[in-house]
């Protein structure tokens, strides 16, 4: 998911009996669906956990804009360049939510920045992949968003205040974004020889790493275990996956492209469907940094960040010189 | 009367298409996160403006062009953007300053516009100049800001003006098209909107600690169509390459 | 993340909410009051240099251009708060920008919901 294999405190989860009286009001509080606000006390692990999981899921929208970005000067009609500009826009509005909900945490965007910048913190393996074809631009919106709406629509429950409100307002937008990415990959499907195949290309380049963004198996995760205790975490990875792809193969079918994948068929004693797992050795590559397009997006991230230095300075001192002024004035 | 009206409208409509694109670029990659969402705005502004203009322009023309069939399939000599809107982004000073004296102009031919004895001319100048003039506002903010900022931002913004100011002249030039647009009440002549921008544009530098380039030279071709410079090209075969590639498709 | 399971986040240097650093624009509460007379109401923070660009950014990243409504911006670090329980805001994109609302794209009744 955006935020992949978020580690907790790795202790196990604790019974209420073996909380102190502010750690157990904490938990039953979150037990009966209430929400933790910024200024209400929490365990450290908890803080940590969510600036990380949050931190994450922030980059990874910011660092997403960048492979979408890739077709904004390229798109075909003034129409599909305004859809997706605003999708691309809706990203950085995205980040900059996650960001401020973050920030209630105790640490600052700058940190945040930082910390992505010089690869101490990580962003989704999905935009690692290049975006290749205009078909790409359907196959994101519509499989990337699509894997991504399954894990926000119940994080807008998560148990944390600010993360929640913020996921509100992201999964009202996220709906705009994958229904795009689907009527562009119907146009294409349904278009000249060209086009079908660019869409079938797209969907064969994007169908396993969508199903990574899930992340492995974590039924035995002690981590995803606590995370679920604290409701920031709110299914399995698997459970999502599932999901994700029991939705999606009706879809493919329907727009007449095949899923690149000869085991997937319909289970019907389990009412799902059957599938392959990704390549997971791939997955552990594109975290440590190998993904075909990684070095690319640490050094675009890293370029616009060093590149609007002064701007920032600049606005800043200008601000700094006009407070002065009045206060001198008065 | 339809083909001068059909240049001025290609006029109008490529200046936004073209600095609607050349803003776009920047989409992920501004200094920070709320100029990167206030520059896509702003984009989308110009992007939604020129599908009126050209649309308008094909319906004048008769021949059954839309906004896109005069977006992705026109060359570089039918484009009659002025020389400014495609000059490259450069550091973020130089497109804001770009921006900066597009907006002022663009502000001050919107709203003479709107008196077009032209319906519908008068009708997407009304609709533009409440975006138009939001435009305005930021970027001269920002230019004060950063002409008054640190030495660096100062110097970054001196050099943004004194690169685009040669292609400020080629805004207010008059030529047989104005003419017969002023002859028909609907549109203004470009010379007559230079006095109010000259005044903006000395009280914006002198806030910016700004100094206005001595020299009144100006570059001309773009808005005639008789010589753009090279990036036109390069944007264009970026812009039109998909529409080119696969003539036959749908998108 | 750099391995299956790196360690949760420590930040080197965590700063109490609000509070500007020497070269981050300072962080603000930002609160819209909509077209139908409603009072203004908290919708999120963003960071800007001053409370004129404060206001600016609010207006492009919270209403994207919405016509007729009325913005404030409070520096956060100025705001003395409880610990209020608030319900998520919701937002409304831009009239005119139609494709931003999900029902712009028609997509058939038998692909099933998205």
């Amino acid at each position: 998911m955006y935020a992949q294999m978020i580690k907790s405190t790795g202790k196990g989860v604790k019974s209420l009996d073996e909380m102190d009286p502010e750690e157990r009001a904490f938990q039953e509080r979150i037990n009966a669906g209430g929400k933790i606000e910024p200024k209400d006390w929490m365990p450290d692990g908890y803080r940590k956990t969510l600036i990380r999981q949050i931190g994450q899921h922030a980059h990874s929208e910011i660092v997403g804009q960048l492979p979408e970005g890739n077709w904004i000067t390229r798109a075909p009609t003034l129409e599909r360049k305004a859809i997706l500009l605003a999708k691309v826009q809706d990203e950085a509005g995205h980040g900059l939510y996650l960001y401020c909900a973050a920030e209630t945490l105790g640490v600052s965007r700058d940190q945040l920045t930082r910390d992505l910048l010089s690869g101490k913190m990580k962003y989704s393996s999905i935009f690692n992949y290049p975006t290749l074809t205009w078909a790409d631009m359907g196959a994101v919106g519509w499989l990337v968003d699509g894997a991504a709406i399954m894990n926000q629509v119940p994080l807008q429950r998560t148990s944390y205040g600010p993360y929640a409100r913020a996921m509100v307002r992201i999964c009202k937008e996220e709906s705009f974004h994958q229904r795009q990415g689907f009527d562009i990959m119907m146009k294409m499907a349904n278009g000249n020889e060209a086009q079908r195949k660019m869409a079938q290309d797209a969907l064969n380049r994007f169908w396993y790493p969508s199903l990574m963004m899930f992340g492995p198996s974590d039924k035995e995760s002690v981590h995803s275990a606590q995370s679920m205790a604290w409701k920031i975490k709110m299914n399995t990875n698997d459970e999502l996956r599932q999901k994700f792809v029991d939705q999606t193969a009706p879809q493919a079918a329907y727009l007449g492209l095949t899923i690149p994948d000869e085991h997937l068929e319909w289970n019907e004693e389990r009412g799902s469907y059957d599938f392959s797992e990704p390549d997971w050795e791939e997955f552990f590559d594109v975290l440590q940094g190998n993904g075909p397009c990684s070095v690319d997006r640490m050094e675009a991230r890293n370029k616009a960040w060093d590149d609007g230095r002064w701007v920032r300075e600049g606005l800043l001192a200008h601000a700094e010189k006009k407070r002065a002024r009045k206060m001198a004035a008065e | 009367m339809s083909e001068p009206l059909f240049e001025f409208l290609c006029r109008m409509g490529d200046n936004t298409l073209v600095l609607g694109h050349r803003v776009s670029e920047w989409c992920g990659v501004a200094p920070v996160l709320e100029e990167d969402i206030a520059l896509a705005n702003t984009a989308l502004d110009l992007i939604g403006q020129t599908t009126l203009w050209l649309n308008l322009a094909g319906e004048v023309e008769g021949k059954g062009r839309d906004a896109d069939a005069l977006a992705f399939r026109r060359d570089v000599w039918e484009f009659r953007n002025v020389l400014l809107v495609e000059q490259p982004n450069g550091d973020f000073g130089q497109t804001m300053m770009r921006q900066f004296l597009f907006d002022l102009w663009h502000k001050g031919m919107l709203t003479a516009l709107q008196d077009s004895s032209h319906d519908q001319i008068a009708a997407i100048a009304e609709k533009s100049l409440k975006e138009v003039t939001y435009h305005l506002e930021r970027t001269t903010d920002t230019v004060v800001g950063l002409g008054d900022g640190t030495d660096e931002s100062h110097d970054r913004m001196q050099n943004a003006l004194d690169r685009l100011y040669p292609f400020v002249g080629e805004m207010f030039v008059s030529d047989a098209i104005d003419t017969a647009m002023m002859a028909e009440g609907i549109a203004p002549d470009p010379a007559d909107l230079r006095p109010a921008f000259d005044a903006r544009l000395d009280e914006v530098l002198s806030d910016a600690t700004l100094i206005r380039p001595t020299s009144d030279f100006a570059h001309k071709g773009g808005k005639s169509g008789q010589r753009h410079s090279e990036h036109l090209g390069h944007m264009l075969s970026q812009m039109q390459w998909l529409q080119r590639a696969y003539p036959d498709a749908t998108w | 993340m750099s391995s299956p399971e790196s360690g949760s986040y420590d930040a080197t240097e965590a700063a109490p909410h609000g509070k500007p650093r020497a070269t981050e624009w300072p962080l603000w509460e930002v609160f819209i009051r909509g077209q139908h007379g409603l009072s203004h109401r908290h919708v999120g923070s963003l960071h800007a240099a001053d409370a004129e660009s404060a206001i600016k950014n609010a207006r492009d990243v919270y209403t994207r251009r919405n016509e007729g409504v009325s913005i404030w911006v409070v520096e956060a670090a100025a705001i003395a708060a409880s610990s209020p329980e608030e319900k998520g805001p919701l937002y409304e994109p831009s009239n005119d920008k139609v494709y931003r609302h999900p029902t712009f794209f028609d997509i058939p009744d038998d692909v099933g919901a998205m």
